[in-house]
């Protein structure tokens, strides 16, 4: 009788669990398989009909081919800068922000929170005509700085909010035993509160990289000449091309999608616990 | 143990004893201090320019020709309203785009959601793996997408083609009747995960003991899931729903790499009609009058949003 209701069990969960997880599996990875697998196949394979599902005999000439001839060298390379220093400016900024709301009360800081919420309702492309603009004028288009400063500025506002959750979940009143012992502030912040925070901090660490990384709009906007193109816009270009490249356009993919999984994969644990501990009230 | 944490704080402060740190100590300034940086690029890179917009929007300002630069009054917008059909088509389209995306987004994601919250054998590894589309960017998504839609080399059709669904292959991007639902097809790749990780984050908050209760009581799945979890994440079903509309209304990497809006406006929606003017055409001045007409449909969007859904807005809800 239980043996029944124990394979019963199993047989309703395998239904209502592993098949639908199974179709959602397939669907999520056979789009990068596939990209993977051309991204392996002779230039010959790619072309073949019937299509091969498995790359065989497999090549990484593609890949030498994107990197050295290809640009996306170079396009790593100034994505990897973009990315880490908005990456370094945002974690300051927002954690001096999440710091200031989560452990003081001043005036204006309920305006401040509201201004904080808003930005997350401005349209981007609205942006990109005025922001043009400034950067002309002041000579930063054609520079990575000019992506670097808006990155930051775009990606304070979320990682703010968070930081300001995590830091509530701190109980202040360990700030305040540094206090009594003798340390200032900024000691107690970097000795006593630091620490406790860095899994937060590397949380939005990585959020913010993964943003600036994948940013299209802006750096499209801003960069003109392809010294400067980040990995998005080589790739846009390289898919806007009359004749495509497939070889090397699915190997310069991969190589700019490594970084973003990587990271994503270091976070993703801490992304749900993190917002549901961010979204109980209180 | 008290004398060598103070002597440690010491040398410390020594090293780092300067002007500013004299400043810091002072309690009102500080947070002041610490929100500065923040303050300073919101004002110089988000109102400023917003402000410039709306001013935009009643020039005449083209990038190929400079010399007609000047003040037109409303002559942007009557063109927007009265003489560009364009216009009303890339309207129709945002409507179309936003409302499909969002709502299938948001019936896929709720459903991951509701069976990754279960605790079962290998949880941990179908999370990581249905999550991951959220961690690509647009351009990358429309690459693999790319791949599979091309006319000869896609790999769907050589599928349909080897199923005999279809007799000959179809340039899915390129065609009037498809060019639509395969972007659309192409954004619910990759939105449904930022449904499912913000459902899940909140249905994890949900009490277990509440679902026992109910079970107690003699109330079944459906009744459980409507006076127990919906209840539970309604804020976030409303927050997370409207985030993703202004997002949505916004994006434009997907399109503009996939079809570039056409094929004959087919896929152009408000905002990539916006980035075409702007970068393509160079018309910075009309371009910020279709901007002006977005930021006020979000608003009030926004606006009738909040209201209808009676979303509490507490000061930290985020």
């Amino acid at each position: 009788m239980t043996m029944q209701i124990k394979t019963q069990r199993t047989l309703q969960k395998s239904f209502l669990i592993y098949f639908p997880l199974f179709i959602a599996t397939i669907w999520t990875l056979f789009p990068l398989y596939w990209t993977l697998v051309t991204s392996l196949k002779t230039s010959g394979q790619i072309l073949s009909k019937p299509v091969t599902f498995l790359p065989f005999p497999a090549t990484f000439e593609h890949y030498v081919k994107a990197w050295n001839i290809g640009g996306f060298s170079r396009y790593f390379l100034n994505s990897m800068f973009v990315s880490s220093i908005s990456m370094i400016f945002t974690v300051a900024f927002a954690t001096m922000a999440g710091y200031a709301m989560a452990r003081y009360r001043f005036r204006g800081k309920r305006i401040f929170l509201l201004l904080l919420l808003c930005t997350q309702f401005i349209p981007t492309a609205m942006l990109i005509i005025p922001l043009f603009m400034i950067y002309n004028k002041l000579s930063l288009i054609n520079t990575p700085w000019s992506l670097v400063i808006t990155y930051t500025t775009f990606h304070i506002p979320f990682n703010a909010l968070l930081m300001s959750t995590f830091i509530k979940g701190i109980p202040y009143s360990l700030e305040e035993a540094a206090k009594v012992d003798g340390c200032s502030g900024s000691q107690a912040f970097l000795h006593v509160l630091l620490p406790v925070l860095l899994p937060g901090i590397a949380a939005i660490a990585a959020y913010s990289f993964i943003s600036s990384w994948n940013e299209y709009l802006y750096a499209l906007m801003f960069t003109t000449s392809s010294r400067h193109y980040t990995l998005p816009i080589g790739l846009s270009m390289m898919i806007g091309e009359y004749s495509i490249n497939y070889g090397q356009l699915t190997a310069g993919s991969i190589i700019a999608l490594l970084p973003a999984i990587l990271l994503f994969m270091y976070v993703q644990k801490y992304m749900v616990s993190g917002l549901s501990a961010g979204s109980v009230k209180g | 143990m008290k004398f060598t944490t103070q002597k440690n704080c010491q040398t410390i402060e020594r090293a780092m004893k300067n002007q500013t740190n004299r400043i810091l100590v002072n309690k009102k300034a500080l947070p002041y201090l610490l929100i500065a940086p923040t303050v300073f690029l919101f004002l110089w890179l988000l109102v400023y320019p917003l402000g410039n917009v709306f001013y935009l929007s009643f020039q005449n300002r083209l990038l190929s020709r400079p010399k007609l630069d000047g003040f037109i009054g409303m002559s942007n917008f009557v063109k927007l309203f009265t003489a560009d059909p364009v216009f009303w088509e890339a309207l129709v389209n945002s409507g179309k785009w936003v409302i499909t995306e969002v709502l299938l987004q948001l019936v896929f994601g709720l459903l991951t959601a509701l069976i990754l919250k279960k605790k079962f054998r290998g949880c941990g590894i179908f999370r990581a793996v249905l999550f991951l589309p959220w961690a690509l960017s647009g351009v990358l998504v429309s690459m693999l997408w790319s791949m599979m839609y091309f006319e000869n080399v896609g790999v769907i059709n050589a599928i349909f083609q080897r199923l005999g669904i279809l007799s000959h292959p179809i340039a899915w991007t390129g065609n009037t009747n498809t060019a639509f639902w395969s972007v659309v097809i192409a954004e619910l790749w990759r939105g449904i995960p930022f449904f499912t990780i913000m459902l899940l984050a909140s249905l994890q908050s949900i009490p277990e003991e509440l679902y026992e209760a109910c079970r107690v009581d003699g109330g079944g799945v459906a009744s459980s899931f409507r006076h127990i979890t919906f209840p539970y994440i309604k804020d976030t079903l409303v927050l997370t729903t409207l985030l993703r509309v202004v997002w949505e209304f916004n994006s434009v990497d997907l399109i503009l790499n996939l079809t570039g809006g056409g094929p004959i406006h087919k896929t152009t929606t408000l905002s990539v009609y916006l980035a075409n003017t702007a970068r393509r055409d160079g018309d910075f001045g009309y371009g910020s009058a279709i901007a002006v007409i977005s930021f006020f449909i979000l608003l009030i969007f926004a606006i009738l949003y909040l209201k209808l859904s009676k979303y509490d807005q507490e000061d930290e809800g985020v």
